[in-house]
């Protein structure tokens, strides 16, 4: 199993520990020094870049937001002058206006190289053909993993988005190995195989880096299944890099985050408090080696907790649970946090239902309600009302004993939740607060 | 190797060192650079306990060494070549070999004494022609060869040279360099190297630290502060300050 950058990925912990202060301090003197944004912070809390003396003081410092990004628009958070910047990138904008993120000539090296470790890390090398499926434009998906691929040597076939017929011609005849978009585009992939009767067997594809949106166990499963490879995930987002903060190995027991380039911390997402290690909340992430855009404690909205235990594969740094989840997904019922995850996960334990269910909350004489609506099959309908009744009691124990709230559950006829745009509405929140 | 974490430096009310933390491991070649005034001595000279710092921690080969007297460090494998390079002029180059090892004098007797002067003479060929003479009549080369001469001879494993070119004209830099880079690859020393000359220092070390008024602003390899605008242009004179700052 190859590691790109052994040096850094198999760091022993008291090595990794240093470099992560001194960087860390090097970072908060150059934001102090050259962004307002940090500058007034600090100096509104009365405090110094050297007050920090260790990893464990930055939770001291406040986050930076989505919010406070946007309100930096374009180029207020920038840490260098423009004419140091060689590369923007954006986000897509679709709530509100983007964010705007540059890159230094050492950034995009950094970039590359990170992404050449995920690409290693699935088990890329330079006998791949790399077929990236991520928009090559504004947004930093294509970019990040084209560089890594081509870093490695690996021949890259930059088919972008789009054009799904073409994409699986190109698939077959350029005889791709290595396929790289969002998981859901590779289900979409399979479906079009399937009317175009070509069969995945027939392909060189063997191995898939899914990414850029939270996807299931169960997604892998049926991605691995349909498509006759190995499919793997890799996160990153832009305000932090882009494609390269964390990956699977081969071992897919979560995600390794380079710790020599980043600093995890996990909060409540209601209190902003840190959690006890291990405890899953909110992921938060500072830069450590960024140039033009260095984050303080930026807050991701991804919910996931940190495991340091070492990998098989090696890696010492720190892994992050698969993430299927974001803040803004999350409910709280009575004061417990609960992640339509948890109860995709019951779902799937019992038979005759089907993943597809809808979240109730309301409040009664003061209280939160949790009513979950679930699809069941044909069959289970026709059937007897006992063996209704009794599948219903299982699922709400089940699914109560899961959550540690009481919920309530109602079984429905197939196709009955709303769906909007193929994308069933989760989550129903009918509280006055 | 030198793990130093959150050093605090001051000279009297003058802060001069704010939370500096550096490592150095094994084998390699770290780079200090800065500014004038910006505390690359005060850095070394923490380490080697010359000025210790106020507070902070500085593990040498898994010992903290703050706070010990400097020929303690100096005993266990730390050397520093001041800048100035500060040989004894008016004794000879043998006689200033001598004095080099003199913590290991003592104890060590006079055959293995000759040992170490004839390895330092084997690396430094021109010091043995020279030995005879009076260390104030060499050329600044050579006498900057006879302080790292001198140092070598306490065996460090970890030597800190400070601003080895100053004074030196652009040739004789060169070889001085060029030595300091043998002196890693023929003696497997462990170098931490201050420099005003950041150029000629980031191409021989690893990595380097950029520190700009007793704070590091930066860490990363020699190739990427190379690619660094803001220390091309403060510390490798290539680009003029732009007006917008
Ligand atoms: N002996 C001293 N007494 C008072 N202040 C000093 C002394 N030496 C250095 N300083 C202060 O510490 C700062 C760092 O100095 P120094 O380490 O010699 O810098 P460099 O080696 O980078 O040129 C200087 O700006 C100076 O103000
Ligand atoms: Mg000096
Ligand atoms: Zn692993």
């Amino acid at each position: 199993m190859n590691i790109w950058d052994k040096d850094y990925e198999c760091m022993p912990r008291e090595d990794i520990e240093q470099l992560q202060l001194e960087r860390l301090q090097s970072t908060l003197n150059r934001v102090y020094k050259n962004v307002q944004f940090y500058r007034k912070i600090f100096d509104k809390l009365n405090v110094l870049p050297e007050d920090i003396q260790s990893i464990q003081d930055l939770s001291n410092l406040p986050f930076t937001t989505k919010d406070d990004l946007r309100d930096s628009y374009p180029y207020d958070m920038f840490a260098v002058s423009l004419r140091e910047v060689v590369r923007l990138h954006s986000t897509s904008g679709m709530t509100g206006k983007p964010i705007v993120v540059g890159y230094t000539k050492n950034d995009l090296k950094n970039w590359s190289n990170l992404a050449a470790r995920i690409l290693t890390a699935g088990g890329v090398t330079k006998d791949d053909m790399v077929q990236i499926a991520f928009a090559y434009g504004l947004l930093t998906g294509a970019f990040g993993i084209h560089y890594g691929a081509e870093k490695i040597g690996a021949s890259v076939i930059p088919t972008s988005s789009g054009h799904t017929e073409k994409q699986i011609i190109i698939m077959k005849d350029y005889k791709t190995t290595t396929l790289v978009c969002t998981p859901s585009y590779a289900l979409r992939i399979a479906d079009t195989m399937v009317n175009m009767e070509i069969d995945p067997k027939t392909l060189n594809l063997r191995l898939g880096l899914f990414g850029g949106e939270p996807w299931s166990e169960n997604m892998r499963k049926e991605i691995e299944g349909r498509l006759y490879i190995d499919a793997l995930d890799n996160y990153g987002l832009s305000e932090v890099i882009g494609p390269g903060v964390a990956a699977e190995c081969q071992y897919k027991d979560g995600l390794h985050l380079f710790e020599d380039h980043f600093i995890p911390e996990i909060i409540d997402p209601s209190t902003g408090n840190l959690l006890p290690p291990g405890e899953k909340g909110e992921l938060v992430i500072t830069t450590l080696t960024k140039e033009a855009f260095p984050m303080i404690r930026f807050r991701t909205g991804d919910i996931t907790k940190l495991n340091w235990r070492q990998c098989d594969c090696g890696r010492t740094c720190v892994r992050i649970e698969k993430i299927m989840e974001r803040t803004d997904n999350m409910l709280i019922i009575k004061g417990v946090s609960v992640f339509p995850s948890q109860i995709e996960l019951v779902l799937y334990e019992f038979e005759g239902c089907e993943p597809h269910f809808q979240l109730v909350v309301d409040r009664k004489d003061r209280m939160d309600v949790l009513e979950v609506l679930v699809e069941v099959s044909e069959r289970i309908f026709f059937d007897e009302m006992k063996k209704q009744r009794r599948l219903l009691e299982n699922i709400k124990e089940r699914l109560s004993s899961v959550l540690g709230v009481n919920v309530d559950v109602k079984l429905v006829e197939p196709q009955s939740i709303e769906r909007d745009l193929n994308k069933y509405k989760r989550i129903i929140d009918k509280r006055v607060i | 190797m030198l793990r130093i974490k959150n050093i605090n430096t001051y000279y009297g009310k003058v802060h001069a060192l704010k939370n500096v933390s550096i490592h150095v491991n094994v084998g390699e070649i770290v780079a200090l650079i800065g500014a004038n005034g910006a505390g690359k001595t005060t850095v070394l000279n923490s380490i080697s306990g010359i000025t210790p710092p106020r507070e902070g921690e500085a593990i040498f080969k898994g010992v903290n060494i703050l706070g010990l007297p400097t020929d303690q460090i100096v005993k266990m494998g730390i050397s520093q070549i001041p800048e100035g390079r500060q040989i004894f002029a008016p004794l000879t180059v043998s006689t200033n070999l001598e004095l080099g090892a003199y913590h290991r004098y003592s104890r060590k007797n006079k055959s293995s004494l000759k040992k170490d002067i004839e390895d330092v003479f084997s690396f430094f060929p021109i010091l043995r022609e020279r030995r005879n003479q009076i260390a104030g009549t060499l050329s600044g080369g050579e006498q900057q060869m006879l302080a790292i001469g001198r140092a070598l001879m306490s065996k460090p494993s970890l030597l800190l040279l400070d601003e080895p070119s100053m004074g030196l004209a652009p040739m004789i830099s060169k070889d001085i360099f060029r030595m300091i880079s043998r002196l890693k690859d023929e003696l497997k020393t462990t170098i931490l190297i201050v420099e005003q000359n950041a150029k000629a220092a980031l191409q021989l070390a690893d990595r380097g630290y950029v520190i700009e008024t007793g704070k590091i602003i930066m860490e990363e390899s020699s190739k990427g502060l190379l690619n660094n605008k803001e220390v091309q242009r403060a510390y490798l004179g290539k680009e003029k300050k732009e007006i917008w700052e």
